[in-house]
């Protein structure tokens, strides 16, 4: 008794010696801070620049939220090197230009000292040269097509080569599928990955595509596409539909008598968000492949769904990219912490090799190319909109310019 | 194609056939109240795609309180939910006509502009109303699946139903404008306003029904949409391309056109689409169109009277 008393004490020492040695390690703002960021004695301003209006606030909500929500958090936790983070939220309002405006605004009138935001490629791409100029730090959430690298990026969503590979490799070995059928909204994503989804079935899994489609988007008839499908009856449908396009893909599919029972279908662009939408119903049974998914049990992502629902509401859910939202503050943290400063280039260069391991998708690293190493996992749909998980791969490096899929 | 036997053929053209059909009615049902309020009026409406996702959210709104109250009644909301979306959409429309377009019926280009800025208003009050995710009603499962004619051949039942929708309004529209006295009010105002005044027709009365009739055909339309995809805040801007579409080929003052150019657009839509990829058929269909109107510039069916 005596002796675990005494050994209490002695842990309760240790402590305040410790969160000592950490309040006298907080750096002085002419320290970390040489480049005039808009960082003070107890404050760290930091810029959200997602689109809260336009057609594109259906899927940026989430990131938003699970942003906002991780600031909190570490904000109770005594914030970054002592400083509170305060939070600067632009509207992107879904228009290109407006994004590469208002990140300028961010970086050039309020100096914030980093930037969480962006979800399409076309925004990424609208903003990528305001951020390399002005030398800003943007955590990107979206999985997306890779072909780029920034030192002024850091992608928490997979490339195309993480999120493609392994998913086809797992339905070939699964569904001793050999003939699939490309699907995809029109635009550079499902574009790029069709691409490297196509060389991997030829050349690796010695399969074929007999066919490839995209749609434009917000299309909404897809009756001769689901005849030519049932006419070439392929082993899979593989699809990247994206926005209301998927509400009446998936409808229209279920209701040409095109079910999980007699087709499988693999799709890389619907998340519990997506099923929000389309009904667990249309989906039963078809698979995701994904790094994320809100069923996944392990003790943080048990935390991660409870504070998020206890935040946003009960029947609120967490798809892929709110999940990716969610690391950007954690990395940021951490990338500063290792840096003792908010300087971005020291941000930058202490940026790779940062490990997590309280993420909800389990263990992640940053990549020396601003990528994360990342799993893949395959979902199988259910009825109440929430994925049984089937698969989950090793960690796969990213590799945002792979060889042989160009 | 000698890899398919004849009977997957037969069923496929069946199944093509009636994709056409479906996409067909889904057109028409657009174009429908577009063509009484820009043929007829000549009101540039750009808010008649809002008056449609108008129509969807109160199905949706239904769909939400059967749920909540009356899950017994879940099998049936469906047809009452879309009588209430003409009601609703027509009592804006009429409500809108008042306020703004009859101030402006002489300044048709002001209409666009006005028209456009009801058309935001509306979009963001969706979107703060209901959100900016798309939502989807639950349907009651007589309207969900296919009718299995035999193996391979499925017709779906969604389609089905909007089909026989689109034929109904189309058929009651068509009742209302040449066989009753309304209607030959109205058509008398659209070929001269001046002496319609003059015989004692109340030609600003008419003008308010035509509109809100035009504005409660969308709603309809809006509500049948929602057993084949999604409700946005901005569903009503995609909407509202293939409306004009259609009505601008048909010749914008005749309802008969207006089937016409639906029925032919969507045919080579289909067809298009079928023996090309998805976005080249599109382009293709639109490049027929161009062609077509380049030749008939006046549409498929053009009014063969002097307007006043």
């Amino acid at each position: 008794m005596k002796i675990k008393s005494i050994s209490n004490h002695f842990l309760k020492v240790a402590c305040l010696a410790l969160a000592t040695a950490t309040a006298q390690a907080k750096p002085t703002t002419a320290e970390c801070n040489t480049t005039g960021l808009a960082v003070t004695d107890d404050t760290v301003t930091v810029g959200q620049l997602h689109s809260a209006t336009g057609t594109m606030a259906i899927s940026e909500t989430g990131s938003i939220q699970a942003e906002q929500l991780a600031i909190d958090q570490i904000n109770a936790m005594g914030g970054v090197l002592g400083r509170q983070i305060k939070v600067i939220k632009e509207d992107g309002a879904s228009d290109w230009p407006t994004f590469a405006e208002k990140a300028k605004k961010l970086l050039v009138s309020d100096k914030v000292g980093t930037v969480f935001g962006c979800w399409t490629s076309a925004s990424r791409k609208a903003v990528l040269p305001v951020f390399e100029k002005e030398n800003g730090m943007l955590y990107y959430p979206t999985f997306y097509e890779g072909l780029e690298q920034s030192k002024n990026v850091i992608y928490t969503g997979q490339e195309a080569t993480q999120q493609i590979l392994a998913g086809l490799d797992w339905i070939a070995k699964e569904k001793k599928a050999k003939t699939f059928y490309l699907v995809g909204s029109d635009y550079i994503w499902p574009r790029t990955s069709m691409k490297i989804a196509r060389k991997h079935i030829e050349n690796v899994l010695k399969g074929s595509v007999v066919g490839e489609e995209f749609y434009a988007l917000g299309s909404t008839s897809f009756g001769s596409l689901i005849n030519k499908i049932k006419l070439k009856k392929p082993d899979v449908i593989y699809t990247a539909v994206v926005g209301g396009s998927n509400v009446s893909f998936y409808k229209q599919l279920s209701a040409a008598g095109i079910n999980s029972a007699k087709q499988t279908l693999l799709t890389i662009s619907v998340t519990e968000d997506e099923v929000l939408g389309i009904g667990g119903e249309n989906l039963d049974g078809f698979y995701s492949c994904m790094k994320y998914f809100q069923s996944q049990d392990n003790p943080n992502n048990a935390a991660f769904v409870k504070a998020f629902k206890e935040k946003y509401g009960p029947g609120s859910v967490i798809g892929d990219v709110t999940q990716a939202g969610y690391l950007g503050p954690w990395l940021w943290k951490a990338a500063v912490e290792k840096a003792n400063s908010f300087d971005i280039d020291k941000i930058a260069a202490a940026s790779p090799g940062i490990e997590l391991t309280n993420a909800p998708e389990g263990y992640v690293k940053v990549h020396a190319n601003h990528h994360l190493w990342s799993k893949a996992r395959i979902g199988q749909w259910q009825k109440d909109g929430q994925a049984k998980i089937l698969f989950e791969s090793e960690l796969i490096e990213p590799d945002p310019f792979p060889k042989g899929y160009q | 194609m000698g890899e398919y036997t004849s009977e997957e053929l037969q069923s496929i053209f069946i199944m093509q056939s009636f994709s056409g059909l479906s996409l067909f009615s889904v057109l028409l049902l657009m174009g429908l109240g577009l063509a009484l309020i820009f043929g007829q009026m000549g009101v540039i409406n750009m808010a008649h795609g809002e008056f449609m996702a108008l129509g969807a959210y109160t199905v949706y709104l239904c769909s939400s309180l059967t749920e909540k109250f009356a899950p017994a009644f879940g099998p049936y909301y469906f047809v009452a939910a879309i009588a209430l979306a003409f009601v609703i959409c027509a009592a804006l429309g009429a409500l809108v006509e008042w306020l703004m377009i009859r101030h402006l019926y002489h300044r048709p280009l002001d209409t666009l502009l006005a028209t456009w800025g009801l058309s935001l208003i509306l979009q963001q009050s969706y979107r703060s109303i209901f959100g900016a995710r798309e939502v989807t009603p639950t349907l009651p499962d007589w309207l969900m699946g296919s009718y299995n004619v035999k193996e391979g051949l499925d017709i779906p039942i969604n389609g089905m139903f909007v089909l026989g929708l689109s034929i109904v309004v189309t058929i009651t529209l068509m009742t209302f404008m040449y066989r009753s006295a309304f209607g030959l009010r109205l058509r008398a105002t659209v070929q001269n306003r001046k002496m319609s005044d003059a015989v004692g027709i109340n030609t600003g009365k008419v003008d308010r029904l035509a509109f809100s009739l035009g504005c409660g055909i969308a709603g309809i339309a809006g509500a049948a949409f929602t057993t084949i995809g999604s409700t946005g805040p901005d569903s009503g801007s995609r909407y509202i391309v293939d409306a004009f579409l259609v009505v601008v080929s048909g010749g914008t003052a005749s309802l008969l056109g207006c089937v016409a150019s639906a029925f032919g657009i969507a045919q080579a839509q289909s067809i298009l689409e079928f023996f090309l990829e998805g976005t080249k058929g599109k382009v293709a269909t639109l490049l027929v169109i161009v062609i077509a109107l380049m030749i008939r510039p006046q549409g498929l069916f053009p009014s063969k009277v002097r307007g006043n």
